[in-house]
């Protein structure tokens, strides 16, 4: 069904770049076996979360079941139904990082931002996760923030001089 | 057939090739326990209470596979009653029982839940674990369903009817793991989703994770009122399933019992809403014939399931003018209960306390809609299902079996073979083709069941020729039932692919014998009885037995024209018994 | 590019381009691990201090993996007749010196190089006891070519077993060199490769595929993401073939999300390999048309499993279902599908090229070929290894990786990630190969071989493994979803000192049901570790729950802190702790009250004599 959104909402979809750019990427998609992984995926990426709205849309404009929509996006731990922080930290909980403390490092970010796993800061600049394995195990302990991978973290002290970079 | 041969229990037996072990035992009279296995909708091998032992070509396989998938093969030797079996089917057990909201006795289910019924015959007495459980949702805001999270055992039955079998998907999997949850999206309460009502999650529910919102304190509370004065109609599918609440043969016709049994609780009239289902054939009969001649929106479509209008307003709004301005028949016959029956018997419409019981779990929220009344006064106050009707009766401690059979009460009683079958899919099509056929041929034709109507086909179609303003005319009509096939038809319509005078939609498969307040027949009973098949046998054979097989036979409302409404789609037609639909909005934060 | 010659041009022209010449060929190892190590400033200096320079004859290359992450940033320096010199711990300073001293001046900087310099003599990573051992035949474009450029792929014969396949073999054919070649699965199953492709290739189906598995979840592997990042190429080319072979003419590699740069390199080498007809209509004017297509995924360790896989490509929610059917006969969208791994994938060009008789000089009769290991954990030279089947634990451990570093006594190797076991220094000196791995109570697995020493909790460990099946139990069969969180919660209490003796016994009746009566291998794999455990560490188990003691020092709740006599008095530690669970008088040996102390470790912190020790 490609009718419009019916619901009532006031947020105005013709003219949110946002949803331009999602519904470009819907119908680049028609056709597609299974495009709603990657669909949720770069609507994930435009907005940083997939709010009720987002899937709402996403369901009117490819006939997926809310519902199903809502499913796969609690599935997946890369999906957030959460605005998410400005910085996303992960700590890698996977095997060959949590024999070699990473759950120490975990607790310290935790400490130093606040939060816990799965907790945004009060001003928004992070999120806090616990990972799977990152696949840099040779260099565990391992920590990501957003793209950029620290390994090797033996040192607790170091970490809130890691995280600073990032509080600007 | 391909047949193979397999050894169950050190029993020889040649099955047919393509069933599974779990029939194939039961044909051999061996009962392997299953929970979330629903034979044809939900096939997806999550409880894992069926497992038993097997050999391949004399090699053990290494797991204890889930009897309810597991293909037969050629040589293959299956025990179902060895202690590895038993012990894992306990501890599976357990493990549903140590999340789950164990309290019984004051559950819906309590005697029609499977799981109860496993527990009992593996006589579970404690639960070993103690530990965490997921969080409850409870959510009863919606008229017609309550979902309570706590019962639920996840086996995802719902879900593969609500989605595969209705086509609608409100209800799936959310969150993962340990966490799993079956729930709609993002947690919303069924109020405000795109869920029809029609109730097949709850006859699919193996416990009382989801069922019907129940009001039998309003109905006790207005019957001990000496003030109210309380009326109760029951529709055509409801005498077919009653029985089974106390033991009867799935299809088993009750009818007189059921009368007998309302009087004794004490309602004040009873009357049978096939009197508005014949009332509903006039004027949805007019109103086709008036389209026809005038160029009205066509198709036009029934609008007696409101688990169909609800679908529709939802999913298919440039269908509403498609829909038939008339109320369902319950609304019918709730308006003249309060107009006309009141009038009549000089009772005060306001103290007059208007009971439903209905196999449907959709006609709650019905009653309560908004256009639902005339002149402020809601046309049915309170509408039970067939399953609330069973308890009432037990309730007023009844020997239901034992009842006398009665009549139902005059003047909104009588009712003819075409009210009857309204409960089954087809039913309102062939009622309506035997009216408008002698109406526009001016004759009492003998030749008046539609077989192509009939039956479990998904869509079925007809055409009658006959003549309109003197010219024979080819009438198309088609019969969807159940939303998914509803769906197909206005597809093809709207893509021209197809052109109907007249669709019948049923929002149930099979229509309402098999409606979402019927009895529960349990996935394992279902393996032996078709609901739909038996329940419409015995409408179609209560039919046959009545004199009266066409709508506008019916004397009372005949008299009812004569008397009060004047005419069919008259004025006080349209303000009593006719409606108008609109679009709704689902999923909206308020 | 339409034929084999013309291939074959394009390789003489490559191989002509990437002859050094006269100059010298850096190569930065940059894989993720060597780029979060600090490899982009480190190419930086480089590419910066050579133009500053202007040196010719210089080229600047990244590659994937070299597989030592010890030592990473790497950077390698090629030259024309002389053995090439590998520098470790590179920063943008080293670098620049390197550039001045190596490159401009034609002296090598020892002390940067992997032995620093000690043995008088230049060496590089190749007479090094970690490379010694190894053979290469996954991982041997891996740090050597630059994995965006499908030149240097196709100088190394790249695509030339397609070529092969395609235009001189019948499918028949094909299937017949894989399967004699005796490959099996490096997925963690082990299943023979050329059989599985013989169960797709006879259907009839208007559509077939096949799928690549780059899930790579096992916490602790990362030998698929070395491969894809330096190597990318040989996955199509593998993909080529196994299309050809079954019948498929669309592929698709399923990708974890958080592999951000193997998956840019795919798109990168797709990209390439479209453009040079190498993927597309009538491949090489064989007839046959292939096209693949990657699908990320989001963050499930479970859609490693191919049925749930399966669920995820077609866009749903990762769910496992009941097999049979086999993927083989109903996969995707219900066509015929072959699943195999990356790094199954990575062994097929060799194959063809060289022959099943060659592949199965290595290794053993049952487990041909060579298996890449990812060492990580408690060891000392962390990174991937390539080595033959049938290689002992113990070479690959102390030989190869160096044994546990600080002195430390070795207590286990984790193998086969949360579906594995733990092996003890008892069978150290089994041959490692699919059979002999089951036999001892573990698993191959990925490849993940995680050590832990002394000072690692096995019980611990155990409830490490459980919380991440929990975690990632994918919630649809009972066993798996509701009895692996009972598991854990039992595990939580023995962890914690609060569990009954009768709790084991349970324990290990629950973990058997599991077992049995899941759906999908996570679920039946799932109790293992703890399985595994209990039988070799049953005494770490009783020490917990009996004796209410964590002989390791990890679980919080068992330990205690005391004070020993070197006490000074000083009153320290007596302020720092929050409960005041210290007393004492000045100047002498003060006491910790073990009831009221909870273990939060300020007051260990706080002494400066180091006299109070955690037990
Ligand atoms: C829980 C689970 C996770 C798995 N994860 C992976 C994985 O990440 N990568 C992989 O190649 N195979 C994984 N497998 C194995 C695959 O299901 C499958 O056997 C394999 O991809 C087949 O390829 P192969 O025959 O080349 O080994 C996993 C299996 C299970 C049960
Ligand atoms: S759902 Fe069934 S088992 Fe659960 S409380 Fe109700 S009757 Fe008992
Ligand atoms: S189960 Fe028996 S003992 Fe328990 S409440 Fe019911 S009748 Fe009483
Ligand atoms: S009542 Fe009908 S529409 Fe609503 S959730 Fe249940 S099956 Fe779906
Ligand atoms: S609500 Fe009922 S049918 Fe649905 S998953 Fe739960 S137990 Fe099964
Ligand atoms: S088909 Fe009958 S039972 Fe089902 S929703 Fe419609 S009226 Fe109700
Ligand atoms: S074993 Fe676990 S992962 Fe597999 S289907 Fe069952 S719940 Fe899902
Ligand atoms: S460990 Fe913490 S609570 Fe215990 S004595 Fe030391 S400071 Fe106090
Ligand atoms: S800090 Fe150390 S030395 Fe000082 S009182 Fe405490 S235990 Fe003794
Ligand atoms: S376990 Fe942490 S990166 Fe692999
Ligand atoms: S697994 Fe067979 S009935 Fe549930
Ligand atoms: S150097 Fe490649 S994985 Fe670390």
């Amino acid at each position: 069904m490609d009718n419009e959104c019916k619901c009532n909402c006031n947020c105005n979809k013709t003219e949110d770049s946002r949803y331009v750019d999602l519904k470009a990427f819907i119908d680049s998609m028609s056709g597609v076996d299974g495009a709603a992984m990657p669909i949720l995926q770069e609507a994930q990426r435009i907005f940083g979360y997939l709010p009720l709205e987002v899937q709402k849309f996403i369901s009117d404009h490819t006939g997926v079941p809310i519902a199903e929509l809502y499913g796969i996006t609690t599935f997946y731990s890369q999906f957030s139904i959460e605005p998410r922080g400005k910085h996303h930290v992960g700590v890698c909980l996977g095997t060959a990082c949590y024999v070699k403390g990473s759950q120490k490092v975990l607790d310290k970010v935790s400490e130093d931002l606040g939060i816990r796993v799965g907790e945004t800061t009060a001003d928004g600049m992070f999120t806090l996760d616990a990972t799977r394995c990152l696949g840099c195990c040779g260099l565990a302990p391992v920590m990501m923030i957003d793209e950029d991978v620290y390994g090797k973290l033996e040192d607790m002290d170091a970490i809130p001089g890691i995280l600073a970079k990032y509080k600007r | 057939m391909d047949k193979v041969n397999i050894t169950i229990n050190g029993k020889s037996l040649s099955v047919a090739s393509d069933t599974t072990v779990l029939l194939a035992a039961r044909e051999a009279g061996i009962d392997i326990p299953s929970l979330c296995y629903l034979k044809d909708i939900n096939e997806i091998a999550a409880c894992r209470v069926c497992v038993v032992e097997a050999d391949v070509k004399g090699v053990p396989m290494r797991n204890l596979p889930a009897s309810c998938v597991l293909a037969v093969q050629e040589g293959m030797n299956i025990r179902t009653n060895t202690p590895k079996v038993r012990r894992a089917v306990r501890k599976n057990v357990e493990l549903i029982l140590a999340n789950h909201n164990c309290e019984c006795l004051t559950c819906l289910r309590n005697g029609t839940c499977e799981l109860q019924k496993l527990c009992s015959e593996l006589s579970i007495e404690i639960i070993p674990y103690r530990g965490e459980k997921r969080k409850p949702v409870f959510d009863d805001l919606s008229h017609s369903i309550v979902r309570d999270s706590s019962k639920c055992i996840l086996c995802g039955r719902c879900i593969s009817v609500c989605r595969d079998v209705q086509g609608i998907g409100v209800l799936d999997f959310t969150n993962r793991g340990f966490h799993t949850e079956v729930a709609p999206a993002f947690d919303f309460s069924m109020r405000d989703v795109n869920c029809t009502f029609c109730g097949q999650c709850i006859i699919s529910c193996p416990v009382a994770a989801l069922h019907e919102k129940t009001y039998l304190d309003q109905v006790w509370a207005a019957i001990d009122d000496p003030d109210k004065f309380v009326i109760v109609q029951t529709a055509p599918a409801v005498r077919a399933s009653l029985g089974e609440e106390f033991g009867l043969p799935v299809g088993t016709p009750v009818t007189g019992k059921m009368v007998a049994a309302l009087r004794r609780i004490g309602f004040d009239r009873v009357f049978d809403t096939n009197f508005s289902a014949d009332l509903t054939i006039l004027e949805e009969g007019t109103e086709l014939l008036n389209r026809v001649k005038n160029g009205g929106t066509l198709p036009m479509i029934t609008s007696c399931s409101p688990g169909w209008i609800r679908y529709c307003e939802i999913n298919y709004p440039d269908f509403l003018d498609n829909l038939s301005t008339c109320k369902s028949p319950q609304q019918m016959f709730g308006a003249l209960v309060k107009t006309y029956y009141a009038e009549k018997f000089g009772i005060d419409p306001d103290k007059i306390v208007s009971v439903s019981v209905m196999p449907c779990t959709s006609k709650k929220t019905e009653a309560k809609r908004e256009e639902m009344n005339v002149d402020g006064r809601a046309d049915v106050d309170i509408a039970l299902t067939t399953r609330e009707l069973g308890d009432l009766i037990k309730q007023a401690r009844l020997n239901f079996n034992a009842l006398p059979e009665e009549e139902p009460d005059s003047i909104l009683g009588e009712y003819t073979g075409a009210g009857v079958i309204f409960g089954a899919t087809g039913g309102v099509m062939e009622a309506a083709l035997r009216t408008v056929a002698d109406i526009l041929s001016g004759k009492d034709l003998k030749d008046i069941e539609y077989q192509d109507v009939r039956g479990l086909g998904g869509v079925k179609e007809a055409s009658v020729i006959l003549p309109i303003d003197g010219v024979d005319t080819e009438i198309k009509v088609a019969v969807a039932h159940g939303t998914a096939n509803a769906a197909k038809v206005l597809e093809a319509v709207r893509s021209g692919e197809k052109n109907y005078h007249f669709i019948e939609v049923m929002a149930c498969p099979g229509g309402c014998v098999n409606g979402g307040g019927q009895s529960y027949v349990s996935a394992k009973d279902r393996l032996d009885v078709n609901p739909k098949i038996n329940r419409a046998n015995a409408l179609y054979s209560e039919d046959e037995r009545q004199v009266l097989r066409k709508s506008h036979e019916n004397p009372e409302v005949q008299k009812l024209y004569a008397d009060y409404l004047i005419e069919p789609n008259g004025h006080l037609s349209h303000k009593l018994l006719h409606t108008h639909y609109h679009q709704r909005d689902t999923y909206c934060q308020e | 590019m339409k034929t084999i010659s013309e291939l074959n041009q394009y390789k003489s022209d490559a191989l002509k381009s990437l002859a050094v010449g006269e100059g010298y060929r850096v190569v930065v190892g940059m894989a993720t691990c060597g780029i979060s190590a600090g490899a982009k400033p480190v190419m930086e200096a480089f590419k910066g201090k050579i133009a500053e320079y202007d040196l010719p004859n210089v080229e600047v290359v990244k590659t994937g993996c070299i597989g030592m992450c010890v030592y990473e940033p790497i950077v390698e320096i090629f030259a024309p007749g002389k053995e090439k010199v590998t520098y470790i711990h590179m920063d943008a300073e080293r670098a620049a010196r390197v550039v001045t001293e190596h490159l401009k001046w034609g002296k090598p900087v020892a002390e940067f190089t992997v032995d620093g310099g000690e043995t008088g003599q230049l060496r590089n990573l190749n007479d090094i006891q970690f490379y010694k051992k190894q053979e290469r035949i996954v991982l041997r474009n891996c740090g050597l070519i630059d994995p965006e450029n499908i030149g240097e792929y196709i100088a190394r014969d790249g695509y030339q077993a397609a070529a092969l396949a395609l235009t001189s073999m019948t499918r028949e054919e094909v299937i017949e060199v894989v399967r004699n070649s005796g490959l099996r699965g490096r997925g963690g199953a082990g299943f023979s490769t050329g059989l599985k492709w013989s169960f797709a290739a006879p259907s009839q189906a208007d559509q077939k595929y096949i799928v690549c598995n780059a899930d790579e979840g096992d916490p602790g592997a990362f030998m698929d993401r070395s491969v894809l990042e330096g190597d990318p190429h040989a996955i199509l080319e593998a993909m080529i073939i196994g299309g050809y072979a079954i019948g498929a003419t669309k592929g698709f590699i399923y990708v974890r999300a958080e592999y951000p740069v193997a998956v840019q390199r795919l798109n990168i080498a797709i990209e390439q390999a479209k453009e040079m007809g190498l993927l597309g209509k009538n491949i090489l004017n064989s007839g046959f048309d292939f096209e693949i297509e990657i699908r990320l995924g989001a963050g499930a360790f479970v859609c490693g499993e191919e049925t749930a896989l399966i669920a995820s490509i077609e866009g749903k929610r990762g769910m496992s279902r009941n097999k049979p059917p086999f993927p083989a006969n109903k996969g995707l969208w219900g066509k015929p599908t072959i699943i195999n791994n990356v790094e199954t994938l990575a062994n097929i060009p060799q194959i063809l090229l060289r022959g099943s008789e060659w592949f199965r000089s290595f290794g053993t009769e049952k487990s041909p070929g060579t298996k890449v290991f990812a060492l990580g954990g408690k060891i000392s030279n962390t990174g991937l290894v390539e080595v033959p089947m049938g290689i002992t634990l113990r070479e690959v451990i102390y030989d190869i990786g160096g044994g546990c570093p600080n002195g430390k006594a070795f207590k286990a190797v984790q193998t086969g990630g949360p579906s594995g076991g733990c092996i003890t220094v008892k069978d150290l000196d089994t041959p490692i190969d699919f059979d002999n791995l089951v036999a001892i109570g573990s698993m191959m697995g990925s490849g993940g071989m995680i050590v832990v020493d002394e000072d690692n909790c096995m019980v611990d460990i155990a409830r490490f493994f459980l919380d991440f099946t929990v975690d990632e139990s994918c919630g649809k069969c009972t066993p798996c979803r509701e009895g692996t969180k009972r598991m854990l919660e039992t595990l939580e209490l023995i962890t914690a000192g609060e569990a009954k003796p009768e709790d084991l016994d349970d324990l290990a009746e629950l973990a058997d049901n599991i077992r049995l009566t899941s759906l999908c291998a996570l679920g039946q794999t799932a109790p293992n570790p703890v399985l595994s455990t209990m039988k070799h560490f049953r005494d770490e188990y009783d020490a917990h729950v009996h004796d209410k003691r964590c002989p390791a020092g990890v679980c919080q709740a068992l330990l205690n802190y005391i004070i020993l006599h070197t006490c000074t008095g000083c009153t320290r530690c007596v302020k720092k702790c929050p409960v005041d669970a210290i007393s004492g008088k000045v100047k002498e040996r003060h006491t910790i009250d073990q009831k009221k102390c909870i273990k939060c470790g300020a007051c260990m912190d706080a002494c400066t004599f180091k006299a109070i020790i955690r037990k």
